[in-house]
């Protein structure tokens, strides 16, 4: 097969804006991994909830579509915010699995809650751009993929500049690092993990925004995060550039194995890279090695 | 509470050392024998299924609550056990030769995902395993050659020593004498230095290097061993559902699998029993509870899925030592009723414990 630059353009396009998706998703599992330490499953059904809160405001409700966003974005935000302080919170201290364990339990009541509110069937979010498609020069790309791109951007230098410039960043690296240090120096440990699944869940539903146009509003979005999770072991577990790094390379590695490589091997490619990068480098590519205590 | 009191050898040895112990479970084990001659068909066919996720489950507790190793994709092993036997059956090898076979391919596999697992551990080991379920599945689903993709495979009627073992009251007796094989198998194992070393890697593995202990074989051999046992119970499951499809072996089953060891109690076989009954008849207590719900919660499709969170959930938070530690706690109650006393349960210690601040 020759190269064909405008193929491969449009192919590393596509790319990148899968991958921002899940690099975002990557981004709230690994704020709420660092603040603490829960490996968030549900975020992929916070997702679903952001899919599906902005479906109902814009299909049913009528809201245009900017100011739904900002309502299902504080809304999902909120709901992250009140899982932590009313359920998270009281296994702090527990074995990591519990953690796991507990959020699994927590997707699993949300997804059930969903299914039972809207019913199982598939719908398509209306948003303004859907359908439209931009030509960048030889190359297309789908309006809502080029909305991806700019808003995962976006949240991306938002996040940097929340983390490095402001106080409340620096009290959140401080509690990520070292609770009690960080709760002894006058740092409000307890309100700054709940603002921190505030924020991861408001990304998630983010995500559920500005994924929904791109597929369907179904309760099935939620596998995005298997991808996610991926991403986040790529990037080297807790390192938020490392996140959204592995997300792009996961993307572009699914974009360019669904052309070059057999038939079928797109799909579980992300899982192979995954086990792959386990194997040979299980801190990931930024993650840096911790000894265990004993 | 009793507390035993060696006087021989022997006596430590015991699998079951007091008589009322002893009565109960051959009390047990005559109910369970008498069970499908009392009960209706359908009862009987999920008495059997819930052998079989016993037996699933039992793997599982070898590997996360005696081992530590957490694995959030035991469908896996459970799926190359069904389609190997199923495919073993239809080239013509005998049922038992095929069980056994089933035994060591399935180990196989499990040393497969064992071997590079040696690496990682705790929730990047559970991603490794997730990430292997995924990518099993779709190959199901892919290899449609070998196993019929999405339409699916049939499976033959298994045949024991002539026996044709099609009805349920037969393939029940066949389910009930695996299991208790499985389990007699596994006690007696996990009282003997293997078990113990299991034990020891889950608790410290410093300590276990220490005592002389080879970790990482020993995480490999619980891996191989589990993973058997769990394809074990996916032959089994092969001919429950009698035609395989890999939706069958999805995520779902994954979760039911490590959600009936968490929920019967992490490190005891028991819990792993009781995990599986309880998981198993959910679906069923669901469907019976729905009449008494208002009709527009019981028409719902998701209601399962959210009671299965809800369960699960109540027992991360209030009892995180399951069904296992409820039964301990209510039979210290009523074994010492009046001077009973919580904190007889409370840990001194715990294990893996994160360094934060509550």
């Amino acid at each position: 097969m020759g190269l064909d630059p405008v193929l491969l353009a449009q192919l590393t396009l596509n790319g990148i804006a899968t991958g921002a998706i899940y690099g975002l998703v990557a981004l709230g599992l690994v704020l709420t991994y660092k603040a603490t330490e829960v490996l968030n499953f549900a975020q992929g059904d916070l997702l679903v909830a952001g899919a599906f809160i902005g479906w109902a405001l814009i299909a049913l409700g009528g809201v245009p579509y900017p100011l739904a966003a900002v309502i299902t974005v504080v809304a999902v935000g909120a709901l992250a915010c009140g899982l932590e302080a009313g359920v998270v919170r009281r296994i702090a201290g527990q074995p990591q699995f519990s953690g796991v364990m507990l959020t699994i339990a927590l997707a699993f009541m949300l997804r059930g809650l969903i299914s039972m509110v809207f019913g199982p069937d598939s719908r398509s979010l209306p948003t303004p751009f859907t359908g439209q498609t931009v030509w960048l020069g030889p190359v297309a790309i789908s309006a809502p993929s080029l909305v991806v791109i700019v808003v995962a951007g976006f949240v991306t230098l938002l996040a940097f500049g929340l983390l490095r410039a402001t106080t409340l960043g620096v009290a959140i690296q401080a509690a990520s690092q070292n609770q009690l240090a960080a709760y002894l120096s006058g740092i409000p440990v307890k309100r700054l993990n709940s603002f921190v699944w505030a924020g991861a869940g408001a990304v998630a539903g983010l995500c559920g925004l500005l994924l929904a146009p791109m597929t369907l509003v179904d309760l099935s979005l939620w596998t995005v995060l298997l991808k996610a999770l991926a991403a986040m072991v790529l990037g080297g577990f807790g390192s938020i550039p490392g996140a959204l790094v592995g997300g792009l390379l996961i993307g572009l590695i699914e974009q360019f194995s669904g052309v070059f490589m057999p038939d079928g091997i797109k799909d579980i490619v992300a899982y192979i890279v995954l086990i792959g990068v386990l194997m040979l480098r299980p801190h990931g590519l930024f993650g840096e090695a911790h000894g265990r205590r004993v | 509470m009793r507390f035993r009191y060696h006087t021989r050898y022997s006596d430590a040895r015991k699998l079951l050392p007091w008589t009322e112990g002893r009565v109960a479970y051959l009390l047990l084990v005559l109910a369970l024998i008498a069970a499908p001659f009392v009960l209706q068909r359908f009862w009987v066919g999920e008495l059997s299924y819930i052998f079989i996720l016993a037996i699933a489950s039992l793997g599982l507790m070898i590997l996360k609550g005696y081992t530590g190793q957490v694995s959030l994709g035991p469908a896996a092993f459970v799926a190359i056990g069904a389609y190997a036997h199923a495919l073993m059956l239809d080239a013509g090898v005998p049922f038992a030769v095929s069980l056994c076979l089933t035994l060591i391919i399935s180990g196989a596999a499990g040393l497969m995902i064992g071997l590079p697992a040696i690496r990682v551990s705790g929730l990047s080991l559970a991603m490794m395993t997730l990430a292997f379920a995924v990518i099993v599945e779709h190959v199901l689903g892919r290899w449609k050659t070998l196993t019929g993709g999405f339409s699916g495979l049939p499976v033959e009627t298994p045949v024991l020593f002539g026996f044709r073992l099609g009805t349920p009251t037969a393939f029940y007796f066949l389910c009930l004498a695996i299991l208790i094989i499985t389990l007699l198998g596994l006690v007696n194992l996990m009282r003997g230095p293997k078990g113990r070393a299991f034990v020891a890697v889950r608790d410290s593995e410093a300590a276990a290097w220490g005592l002389g202990i080879d970790v990482a074989r020993t995480r490999v051999e619980a891996f191989v061993l589990s993973s058997a046992i769990l394809g074990l119970s996916g032959a089994l499951m092969a001919h429950h559902v009698q035609h395989l499809t890999p939706e069958g072996f999805g995520l779902l089953l994954s979760l039911e699998l490590v959600l009936m060891v968490v929920i019967g109690g992490l490190g005891s076989l028991r819990g792993a029993l009781l995990g599986a009954v309880l998981i198993g008849f959910l679906p069923r207590l669901i469907s019976m509870a729905k009449p008494l719900l208002p009709a527009q919660v019981s028409a719902q499709f998701g209601l399962e899925i959210f009671a299965y969170g809800l369960v699960l959930a109540v027992f991360v938070l209030f009892e995180p030592r399951g069904l296992e530690g409820r039964w301990q706690k209510t039979k210290a109650f009523l074994t010492s009723f009046p001077v009973y006393r919580r904190d007889t349960f409370r840990r001194q210690k715990t294990y893996m414990r994160s360094e934060r601040l509550k």
